[in-house]
Formats: C-alpha cells, sequence, structure tokens
C-alpha cells in the first residue's frame, strides 16, 4: 500500500485543519494547549511524525563553489587560480594551499580539505553534489540573485516558492508551524500569500517579553491570550458557519502563538543527543533537530550562514567557512540519526550564486554564476550529479551552468515532498530526479 | 432605512468618535488631543485633519543626496572601455570597487529614509497626509531592492505626498511619469519596436480599474503602445520621442494616437475606476474585514459617486467620508487590523510613550510584515488580517512592551532608559482633591487604549492584577497595565 500519500494527505488536512478547528471547537484548545499534538499516542497516527521535513541551508554571500567541489583534474583551474587553488588530492601543502578531500578521482573532482564533514557523509553514501547549478542571463547582485532564489522566480518578483508550495496544499487556511526559520528575519522563500513564517533568532525571543518587567504579569497575560472567553470562541462555537470577526480571529492567532510558543521552547529545552560544534550554523540546526525530534508539525526550516563574500585574502576565511559548514552539516545528520528521524529529513544547500573562475588582484574572487547545489540524507541519491561546468566554455569568465535550479527544486517538490512543482514553479522545469526511487 | 452616507449628527461626535477619527484618519493622539479634537465639533474636526491645518512636520528630507548613483561621466566611461580593451585588470577592479561603494552608500541612504518617514509620521502634526502618502505607497507599489536607488524612492515620496489629498488624476498621471515606477515595471524598456506590457497591466488592474473590471488584454497592449518612450534620464522623467509609439491606438473602446497621459484620461473616464479607488480608500480607511456589509457596499458606492462628481479629487470624499454614519457605526469600531506602522506609530502618539529608537522601530517594522519603501510586491500590502500570524503577534506586543517600559528582546536600544510617564493617561480624571480612583483609571485607560470599552471579562482581569499589587495606581503600576492592555488581542485593531 502507498501509504505515503495517504498520510500526507491526512497530515495536510489536519494541518488545515489545526487553525480552523480552534476556532469552532473549544475543547480542542484545551487539549493543544496541554501539548496534545506531542502526546506519543497521537504522534504514532499516521499523519504527523512520519511526515517528510526539509531543511534549507542557505550560504549568504556567494559561496566560491570552485573552492568548494574543486576541479582538481583541469588545468585551467590552476592556471586560474595560482594563489588560491586548492591543490590535487595527496599533493603536501604549499602556501596555505592545501590538498582536496577526493570525491571522484575518475572526474576529477575533490572536497574542500576542511570539508571533511561533508567527505564523511559522502562516503556513507548521504551526500549528493549537483554541479554547476544556476540560472540563465545570471544576475551578479547579492539581493536580486537571493531573491531570484528565493522567489524561484528570474524576475525575482512575488513571494517564495516554499510559500507557493503551503499556499498550493492548503486552500486558504495557514498551518501555523508549517515552515520555521532560524533568524532575525523569515527569508522570502517561505513567505506565501496565505502561509506565513514563524522566525526567530532563539526560542527564548519567541514568546512575550512583558513578565520580565515583573513575575506578577505572567498570570494574567496567559488568562488574556489563552482566553476563550470574554464572547470568544465559546460564544459562536456552535455556530461554525457565521463568519469570524477581526476579534475572534485576533484571539485565536493569539491562542496559536502560545501554543507555538510553548511547543517550541519546550522542544528546544532539551538536550540534544550529540554535540554539535560551536559554530553558528550548529546552533541554528541544534535547534531544527530540537524541534523534529520532538515531533513538531513543521514541514520546511529554514537555516543560514553569512560571510561567502570572499573578494579578497579568502584562503584563510573561506576555509574557516568550509569547516564551520562541514562539520555543522555532518553534527546535524548525527543527531537526526541519533534520534531515529533521519529518514524523514532532507537537507539542501545553496548560495546565491558562486564566484568568477578567475581569483582577482587581491587574492580573492569576485561574483560568478554556476555553483554546486548540496542534498544530504538517505533519501537522496548519493553521489556527483551533472557535469562540471567547462572551464573553457565561459561566458564573459564565468562558468555557464548546466542544472536550472528550478529543476532542483522540481525534484525537491515532486519526489521529496510529492506536491507538483508546477504550480509552485510557474512552469514545467525537468525533474533530474535527485532521490532514489524509493524515496 | 437610513442613508449611511449622511452625515453623523454633530451630538453623536462624542470622545471615543473623536478619538476613532484621529485613529482612522491619522496615528491617534492623547487624551488631551483627542478632547481637543472632540471640542471642534464634527465638521471642523474633519477640516482640521483633511485640509492638514496642523503644524507641518520640521524634517523635509532635504539631507539626502540625490547623486550617489550618478550615471557614469564620459570620461569614465571612456577609461573603462581602455581597460577593457588593454585587459587591465585593475583598473576594472578599481571601477568595479567604486560601484560596489556608491551602491553601499546608496542602501544606507535608504536605510536613513526608512527612519525618516517613520519619525515623520511619529512628529507630524498634519497626520492625515503621511497616512495617505503611506495608502498611495501602498496603492502604486513600488520597491527599493529592485531599483536600487533611494534618491527615485525619495521622489516618489514626495510625488505621492504632494498630491495625496488633491486629484487622483496627478497622482496616476504622476506615476506614468516617476523615474521608480517606470523602472520597477521595466517601462525603460517599453520601446516602439518591443512594447513591454508591465507598467501598462498593472495600471488598469492593480492603479486604476482593478483586476478584471472592464478591460481586454488588448487593451493592455494597446496601452503599453500608448506608454512607450517613457523613460528617464538620471533623476528626470525623459520621454524619447524616437521610441514611442505614435500611431493609432485602440483603448477601451476610445480611437486615436494615444499617448501616456491620454491613456490615463480614458481609464479616468470609466466608472470602475472611482468604485476601485473608493473600495481601495475604504478598506484602509473604514474596514477591512473579510465581507463588506451592506451599508458598507452603499457607501462604497456614495463615495465613488462622491469621487466622480469632484472629478476625482480626493478631499471633498475624503470629508464626506470622514462625516458619515456609517464611518463612526459600532459595526466599524475595532474594524481594521493595525498594520505594522500604524501599531508603532498610534501606540507613540496615543499613549504618548517616548519613541526611544526608531532604528529599532523599523526593523519591528519589518519583522512584523512592513519594510517601507519595500513592499512585498506591485500588489502592495495585502493588509487585514495576513498582517498577523503567530510570530508577528509577539513582535507587536514586544514591541508595545518596548516602547512602554524600554526592555527589549534583542538587546539594549539607545532610548530604552527614557522615562515614560504614564500617569498623562489619566490626569484629566483627578478628583477635586487630588485623588485617583483606580477603577475609574483602569476602566478609563483600557477604553482609551482600546479605542473601546473593554469587556467585563478584561476589566476584571486588570482589576485583580492591580488588587495583588496594592490596589494603588502610580506610574509603575499604569505601564504595567499598559503592558497587559497592549498585549490584549484587540488592541491589534483600530
Amino acid at each position: 500500500m502507498n501509504d505515503s500519500a495517504f498520510t500526507r494527505r491526512l497530515f495536510l488536512e489536519r494541518g488545515c485543519m489545526l487553525a480552523s478547528l480552534a476556532a469552532t471547537v473549544p475543547g480542542f484548545i484545551e487539549r493543544s494547549a496541554l501539548g496534545v499534538l506531542g502526546d506519543p499516542a497521537l504522534a504514532s497516527q499516521p499523519g504527523i511524525p512520519e511526515e517528510r521535513v526539509l531543511v534549507i541551508v542557505q550560504l549568504g554571500g556567494g559561496n566560491d563553489g570552485l573552492n568548494t567541489v574543486v576541479p582538481f583534474g583541469a588545468d585551467e583551474y590552476y592556471r586560474a587560480r595560482p594563489q588560491i587553488g586548492i591543490r590535487a588530492p595527496g599533493a603536501t601543502a604549499q602556501n596555505g594551499q592545501a590538498a582536496a578531500l577526493l570525491l571522484d578521482q575518475a572526474r576529477g573532482l575533490g572536497l574542500h580539505p576542511n570539508l571533511t564533514g561533508l567527505k564523511e557523509l559522502y562516503d556513507e553514501g548521504l551526500l549528493q553534489v549537483v554541479q554547476g547549478v544556476g540560472y540563465p542571463n545570471p544576475n551578479r547582485s547579492h539581493f536580486t540573485s537571493m531573491d531570484i532564489w528565493q522567489t524561484g522566480r528570474l524576475d525575482a518578483k512575488g513571494n517564495g516558492w516554499i510559500g507557493r508550495y503551503f499556499d498550493n496544499q492548503c486552500n486558504g487556511t495557514p498551518m501555523p508551524e508549517a515552515a520555521v526559520a532560524i533568524g532575525r528575519n523569515a527569508p522570502i522563500a517561505l513567505e506565501g500569500d496565505v502561509q506565513k513564517p514563524v522566525a526567530f533568532e532563539s526560542a527564548s525571543l519567541f514568546r512575550w517579553n512583558g513578565q520580565d518587567l515583573h513575575p506578577s504579569l505572567q498570570a494574567p497575560y496567559d488568562r488574556i491570550n489563552r482566553a476563550a472567553g470574554d464572547g470568544g470562541f465559546a460564544g459562536r462555537a456552535g455556530d461554525p458557519a457565521k463568519a469570524e470577526t477581526q476579534k475572534e480571529f485576533l484571539m485565536r492567532t493569539a491562542l496559536d502563538a502560545q501554543v507555538s510558543s510553548d511547543r517550541i521552547r519546550a522542544a528546544v529545552a532539551k538536550k540534544p543527543l550529540v554535540e554539535y560544534p560551536n559554530h553558528a550554523l550548529a546552533q541554528q540546526l541544534r535547534l531544527v533537530g530540537a524541534m523534529i525530534r520532538d515531533g513538531m508539525p513543521t514541514r520546511v526550516y529554514y537555516a543560514s550562514m553569512g560571510g561567502f563574500d570572499t573578494h579578497g585574502g579568502q584562503l584563510g576565511p573561506h576555509g574557516n567557512l568550509m569547516r564551520a559548514f562541514g562539520d555543522s552539516i555532518r553534527a546535524f545528520q548525527r543527531d537526526l540519526k541519533e534520534s531515529g528521524h533521519d529518514a524523514r529529513v532532507t537537507t539542501m544547500v545553496f548560495s546565491e550564486f558562486g564566484r568568477r573562475v578567475k581569483q582577482n588582484a587581491s587574492g580573492g574572487t569576485d561574483h560568478g554564476t554556476a555553483a554546486p547545489v548540496f542534498l544530504v540524507g538517505p533519501s537522496v541519491r548519493p553521489g556527483v550529479f551533472g557535469h562540471h561546468p567547462s572551464l573553457t566554455d565561459l561566458d564573459q569568465g564565468d562558468l555557464k551552468h548546466g542544472v536550472d535550479f528550478r529543476s532542483v527544486y522540481a525534484s525537491v517538490l515532486e519526489d521529496w515532498l510529492k506536491a507538483p512543482s508546477e504550480k509552485v514553479l510557474r512552469g514545467s522545469f525537468q525533474n533530474p530526479r535527485l532521490f532514489k526511487p524509493t524515496a | 432605512m437610513g442613508n449611511p452616507f449622511q452625515p453623523l449628527p454633530d451630538k453623536e461626535f462624542d470622545y471615543l468618535a473623536a478619538q476613532h477619527l484621529l485613529n482612522r484618519a491619522g496615528f491617534g493622539g492623547t487624551p488631551s488631543q483627542v478632547r481637543a479634537l472632540q471640542a471642534l465639533g464634527l465638521d471642523d474636526a474633519v477640516d482640521y485633519l483633511v485640509d492638514f491645518k496642523g503644524e507641518r512636520v520640521a524634517n523635509d528630507g532635504f539631507e539626502f543626496k540625490s547623486d550617489i548613483l550618478r550615471e557614469q561621466t564620459p570620461e569614465e566611461r571612456e577609461t573603462l572601455r581602455r581597460a577593457r580593451a588593454t585587459g587591465d585588470a585593475e583598473t576594472i577592479a578599481r571601477i568595479e570597487r567604486e560601484r560596489q561603494m556608491r551602491q553601499n552608500a546608496d542602501r544606507a541612504q535608504i536605510a536613513e529614509m526608512k527612519r525618516w518617514w517613520l519619525a515623520r509620521m511619529i512628529e507630524t502634526g498634519r497626520p492625515l497626509q503621511e497616512k495617505l502618502t503611506l495608502f498611495w505607497h501602498g496603492h502604486f507599489a513600488t520597491g527599493y531592492r529592485t531599483i536600487e536607488n533611494s534618491w527615485h524612492m525619495l521622489m516618489q515620496n514626495g510625488m505621492l505626498r504632494s498630491n495625496c489629498a488633491g486629484g487622483f488624476a496627478t497622482l496616476a498621471r504622476g506615476i506614468i511619469s516617476d523615474p521608480a515606477m517606470l523602472k520597477y515595471l521595466d517601462n525603460d524598456e517599453n520601446r516602439k519596436a518591443s512594447p513591454n506590457e508591465n507598467l501598462a497591466r498593472e495600471l488598469l488592474e492593480l492603479f486604476t480599474l482593478g483586476e478584471g473590471n472592464g478591460y481586454s488584454e488588448r487593451d493592455i497592449k494597446e496601452g503599453a503602445r500608448a506608454l512607450t518612450g517613457r523613460t528617464f534620464r538620471g533623476n528626470e522623467f525623459f520621454f524619447d520621442r524616437s521610441q514611442h509609439d505614435g500611431g493609432g491606438k485602440q483603448i477601451l473602446r476610445r480611437s486615436g494616437n494615444f499617448g501616456g497621459d491620454d491613456f490615463v484620461s480614458i481609464i479616468l473616464e470609466q466608472p470602475a475606476c472611482s468604485r476601485f479607488i473608493a473600495w481601495k480608500l475604504y478598506r484602509f480607511f473604514v474596514s477591512d474585514a473579510p465581507t463588506v456589509t451592506r451599508d458598507g457596499a452603499e457607501t462604497i458606492e456614495r463615495l465613488a459617486k462622491a469621487l466622480r462628481e469632484a472629478r476625482s479629487e480626493l478631499r471633498p470624499a475624503l470629508r464626506a467620508l470622514f462625516r458619515s454614519q456609517h464611518f463612526y457605526a459600532l459595526e466599524n469600531r475595532q474594524a481594521i487590523v493595525k498594520s505594522p506602522t500604524q501599531l508603532i506609530v498610534q501606540t507613540v502618539r496615543g499613549l504618548g510613550t517616548p519613541a526611544r529608537s526608531v532604528d529599532r522601530l523599523v526593523e519591528a517594522g519589518d519583522l512584523m510584515g512592513q519594510e517601507l519603501f519595500q513592499p512585498p510586491s506591485v500588489k502592495g500590502w495585502p493588509g487585514g488580517r495576513s498582517w498577523i500570524n503567530t510570530a508577528t503577534m509577539f513582535t507587536r506586543q514586544n514591541t508595545a512592551v518596548f516602547l512602554i517600559t524600554g526592555r527589549s528582546t534583542r538587546g539594549p536600544a539607545s532610548g530604552a532608559d527614557e522615562p515614560y510617564d504614564a500617569m498623562q493617561l489619566v490626569e484629566h480624571l483627578r478628583g477635586a482633591g487630588g485623588a485617583l480612583d483606580p477603577r475609574e483609571c483602569i476602566r478609563s485607560v483600557a477604553a482609551f487604549a482600546l479605542g473601546a470599552e473593554p469587556g467585563p471579562a478584561r476589566v476584571a482581569e486588570l482589576e485583580d492584577y492591580l488588587d495583588g499589587l496594592g490596589g494603588r495606581i502610580d506610574n509603575d503600576r499604569m505601564k504595567a497595565l499598559l503592558c497587559l492592555i497592549t498585549a490584549m488581542p484587540e488592541y491589534q485593531l483600530c
């Protein structure tokens, strides 16, 4: 029996109902306030915890793809990057230029020496490298190119591709907590017309802070924001057809917010099962791991890491970024495995663009175009997908993309989230089948 | 069956009605400001707001630079050309760095402009002027990130402000000559040989008639031809005659060799146009509840008629709207979800808190979903219930806590220690002996902050809280009460 479609549908119906139920069934309010969704009895029902999760990791600033996945077999690479090229696997380090970790001898590909974390995952068959991902007429502005990736549209306009995915799944009713971003602002990627993401830097900020003024404020605040009374839901529970008033709507959302806040803070308060390194990305992923473990109904998480705009003297700084990136992803994957949730999670890593092939006069690289995307998890087809972009057939000194990023999205949508991609992407993009057929 | 557009009888213009007017046609005011407005009587109160009789705000924005993103001089172009020809990487890199620096300076300037505008809304004596400018900014939505030119955003902001209560025709003509909009909707690429329909489409669909309201794809195509050649040079509108298609066009059943201004005139003749603008004004000023009541529909129809009769002049129509019974009807009190900007500015102006840190307030506005000069798309901010979700709810409540107490989860902010005298909200309640009745204070402050009489459960909650603290009222207790009141879900309404 194909139960994945079945459970997904159930989840979606349930997810869509979370909000609307609260408006008409007063009993739900109490039950959810008590955290019934985390109840193991309910958790074992088809629908919620088995559901698939997508974690998006954004590398902001334009990660140097050529020094991340290193084409050590190409002489042009070393000619273009005499001072900053990564040496071939096995070579001795020279002038700070260390040797790559071997990825694929036949294709002449290696990983940045500090990506030991990713290399481990690769050896275990949990990593997929999609090479040369980009889009036509590349835009070299950070803002615009990031918007293009996040909206999934070449004109960079409108809301986000994940937001549209949720909008299409759930007609008219947002699902609370469907999309969670760790960070100050929610990325455009998660913004839909109806679906709005939850965003917080740390869970302690995802609550009312008036009680810090005086603890006595907490109890009345809770009664005010968790109340079903004052002519709120109780008064109209028997008449679901009647349109919700503005005030009722606000009271319901306030209650949803309290429930979300309780759940999220309870989840992240638990000790992680593995040690996470002290990098910012690792700490974000630690929160994500905790929320997944706790059975949050969230389908898409978003984490990000900045600092990739390496215009000058990049060898050292980019090396540090690679270390932080690889170690963070490894710790996250170990945590998921430890908690037994790894099979339902796929992580996708992207950056808004790669960098120019030729190093610049300051030992750095300027804004470029195509770059690799990483997919991590037991459901992805492991290995290297696609061809490395040619280092000789360039477009004004930049790589030509081989895979459109919207094709990657199409595969993630269709094969992982099991959703039709055309409506979300507003067009038909060839699905490169990046997941195992069993996924 | 009364006419809901009839003026409210003057005697019904009570304190809460005056506050309602000041909240909606502005950003609220302190109890003494509300009393002063009420004392004017309905007609004069409306005129005071609609005719911008208050003091002009001092800070007018002239300190911004217009030439950060100036075009390259012929000399600079020549240097670059030569560097490219000779493969002079160092010069190319230097020019690129300079361009980057200019772009960074421009982003710093738009950040400054966001603070400038928010401060202006907080300080102005002409609140309706700023509120209308914000309305038109959302209507003729243009985003900085697409055009990356802060001065053009400022010019547009000035154009919208100058004409905000004037003729809609002037606004519509202004917007098809506005460099920021021309860039945003690609009309700088709308050329005779290869028309770009973006501006023509949105002009019909979002700016004037509304989607599906009596125009066809053909009208868009022909309209786009009428708009060819409308572009800009530097900071100025430029009509590029060589790119304009001067041929005959057929738009909305009219034929002629139309240009952009003719296109606008033809649109404005359509009754759908006044109806669409009336509907948008209604959603912004009267109610953004999901369903429009029968009285609401009648009011929109009459507001549209008022616009037509005034040849699309906004002032007479707004005057009639702000006087109308329907505007003050019970169904329209607490019927609008405060926009993030409204929430911030009204909390400062109404409760009389210090603004503390405009920087922090701008950031809060962004987090709550309203980044000034950056509407999410050409459709502007959808508003209403879309402002509210579980994340923005906390940000809204915490922004009020910050303004009232200076406390912030985001670390220390400048202005956090500025004292706030919350007792000024109840000074007028002092009895003959100078004493204050705590219960009267609670009821009065809750009604004032919420803009409506609070329910008995709410009052009881606040009274219990104060009783637990000894039942006395003082500044600290008043601030704590305000933290609770602003955390009530209905505080998000106005």
